[in-house]
């Protein structure tokens, strides 16, 4: 997975609840992406470089669309200045894009074994793609989703089109049941009979995750959302701390040794 | 464009910067490691360090704070397995090395000295975080001048010492005149300033932000040493991003420059300025 370093254009920008979803020109990006891999955007204009960190985002769809043969869609949640910047693009506006990024994406499984995929707000984008890989491979699909809200909710439509079964959990209740992504894990756990749980969302719920998973004999792959600086491994500042083959205690970067990890791997407790 | 650095002839003016090439591995899918003057390794020590545990970096208007704890596979697993792959990639290759104190880095050198494809090493003398990453803490430039000396004594002929300075507009005549004194073939300035993180970790800042005062330390550095009549080089470091920043350091008398922070910003940043200084500039 080589990633290229492009200008891309914004082809179109909607904004669906609380989010913004972005479809981007971006050529070489979306060829070779995976499930799991992700984009670093440069915030602001690049004649002033106020901004120098970059940020990461999960590539969502990957689609021809307007004659263009592999856009790439992203879902931004406009939080803080760079979200905000990225979310506010309009279409013909450009942004320069570093991808397809991620030394490690979901690993598929060999058999057609039944899965659980976990996901959880705006995060929960790279979940999609690769239930439509697992589908691809006979894997009986199911799928939890979880968000503050209603408008936080990735895709819950979209989601009953790919998934055999789906769980929808809100913390206030407008959609679904009320509660959180951990509450509902060991139900859709054990109905689901999953081998492989994949997980997408907040460090919490990826712990959460892992722990279910391992409880119930199965594998986990979480997709980690550390703060990152470059994406693209230069900067050495996004240290995951894991436990290596040998049981060594080992320092990972997120972007390149990740970002999706075995969750049995992740040492949770020193994880900041 | 080659250039001529330290003793050293470069096939451009723009080198990489220590800390922001990763392993290299990681740079070399934008371009050719060959296109670079030469790519300056993250700070190698004696011992393997796994860095900060917890994320390090904070971004600031023009600039990035970093206290990254200098991870590192230390020198053995550097020459058994990051060197080699380095020099097959056609890589110039400048190892930066940090110590704990001057025994240890004539150690470092001492082993440096045997290994292949060194063209030079970098001497790291501007950790902006050295007492809490727990290396030695360059104050004085009697430190400077101590610390080139223990790593050039060890090296062969052929071999040059670069000495990577705080880019400290105070005392840096002073300093440089030091390390041209000890032997070093020459400086580069500068590092990043002692900052702060948000939470107040000792941290340095690089980035944009800080060239104005890179270019200060240049321009002082270049009269300090003509003045004193020695030989030694400057290389400049300090927020360059685009060919006018780095012509601005090279009409000030630097040799060659560093491109580092901006690497993190746009992988291709480095290579696209090689290619800019390689044209002439073309005056409208």
């Amino acid at each position: 997975m080589t990633p290229v370093h492009v200008t891309a254009e914004v082809l179109a920008s909607k904004r669906i609840g609380a989010h913004q979803h972005l479809t981007l020109v971006a050529p070489g990006v979306g060829e070779r992406f995976r499930p799991g891999s992700f984009v670093a955007v440069s915030v602001g204009s690049a004649a002033e470089r106020w901004h120098l960190a970059r940020r990461a985002f999960w590539i969502h769809q990957v689609r021809p669309l307007g004659g263009y043969a592999a856009t790439v869609t992203l879902v931004v949640e406009p939080r803080g200045p760079g979200s905000r910047w990225l979310a506010a693009r309009q279409r013909g506006d450009t942004v320069e894009v570093t991808g397809p990024l991620g030394g490690r994406a979901f690993a598929l499984p060999k058999e057609p074994v039944p899965v659980l995929l976990v996901g959880e707000g705006y995060a929960a984008a790279p979940l999609f793609t690769l239930a439509e890989r697992l589908r691809e491979r006979d894997c009986p699909v199911s799928l939890v989703l979880g968000a503050a809200d209603e408008a936080h909710l990735l895709s819950a439509l979209e989601a009953r089109r790919i998934a055999r079964s789906v769980t929808v959990v809100t913390g206030d209740g407008s959609v679904g049941a009320r509660g959180t992504v951990p509450d509902v894990l060991p139900e859709a756990l054990r109905r689901s009979g999953a081998a492989v749980v994949y997980a997408a969302g907040s460090t919490p719920t990826l712990h959460a995750a892992a722990l279910a998973a391992e409880e119930h004999g199965a594998w986990s792959q979480v997709a980690l959302e550390q703060q990152t600086t470059c994406g693209t491994g230069l900067c050495l500042g996004c240290p995951v701390p894991v436990v290596g083959e040998e049981g060594v205690a080992r320092t990972a970067r997120a972007c390149v040794d990740g970002p999706v990890l075995r969750g049995d791997r992740v040492r949770w407790g020193d994880l900041r | 464009m080659t250039v001529t650095v330290a003793g050293l002839v470069l096939a451009s003016p723009v080198m990489v910067a220590s800390g922001c090439a990763g392993t290299g591995r990681e740079l070399a899918g934008y371009a050719p490691l060959s296109t670079y003057g030469a790519v300056v390794t993250r700070s190698i020590t004696r011992d393997p360090r796994p860095g900060a545990q917890v994320p390090g970096i904070a971004e600031t208007p023009a600039g990035l704070v970093h206290a990254t704890g200098l991870p590192n596979p230390g020198l053995d697993g550097f020459l058994a397995t990051e060197l080699p792959w380095l020099l097959t990639e056609g890589a110039r290759v400048v190892v930066s090395v940090v110590a704990r104190e001057l025994g240890e880095y004539a150690e470092v050198a001492r082993r440096l000295a045997t290994a292949p494809g060194v063209s030079a090493v970098e001497v790291n003398l501007a950790q902006p975080d050295a007492v809490a990453a727990g290396v030695l803490d360059v104050r004085e430039p009697f430190h400077v001048g101590a610390a080139v000396s223990a790593v050039l004594r060890e090296l062969p002929r052929g071999v040059p010492v670069l000495a990577k300075l705080r880019p400290d507009t105070v005392r840096v005549a002073e300093a440089v005149k030091v390390a041209a004194d000890a032997g070093a073939a020459a400086v580069v300035l500068g590092g990043a300033l002692p900052a702060a993180l948000p939470d107040g970790r000792d941290a340095g800042l690089s980035g944009p932000a800080v060239r104005p005062l890179a270019l200060r330390c240049v321009a002082d550095a270049r009269r300090a040493l003509d003045a004193a009549g020695a030989t030694c080089d400057v290389v400049a470091s300090g927020g360059i991003v685009t060919p006018q920043d780095a012509r601005a350091f090279l009409d000030l008398g630097a040799v060659a420059v560093q491109v580092g922070s901006a690497l993190l910003h746009d992988p291709t940043t480095a290579a696209r300025l090689a290619t800019a200084l390689s044209t002439p500039e073309v005056t409208p």
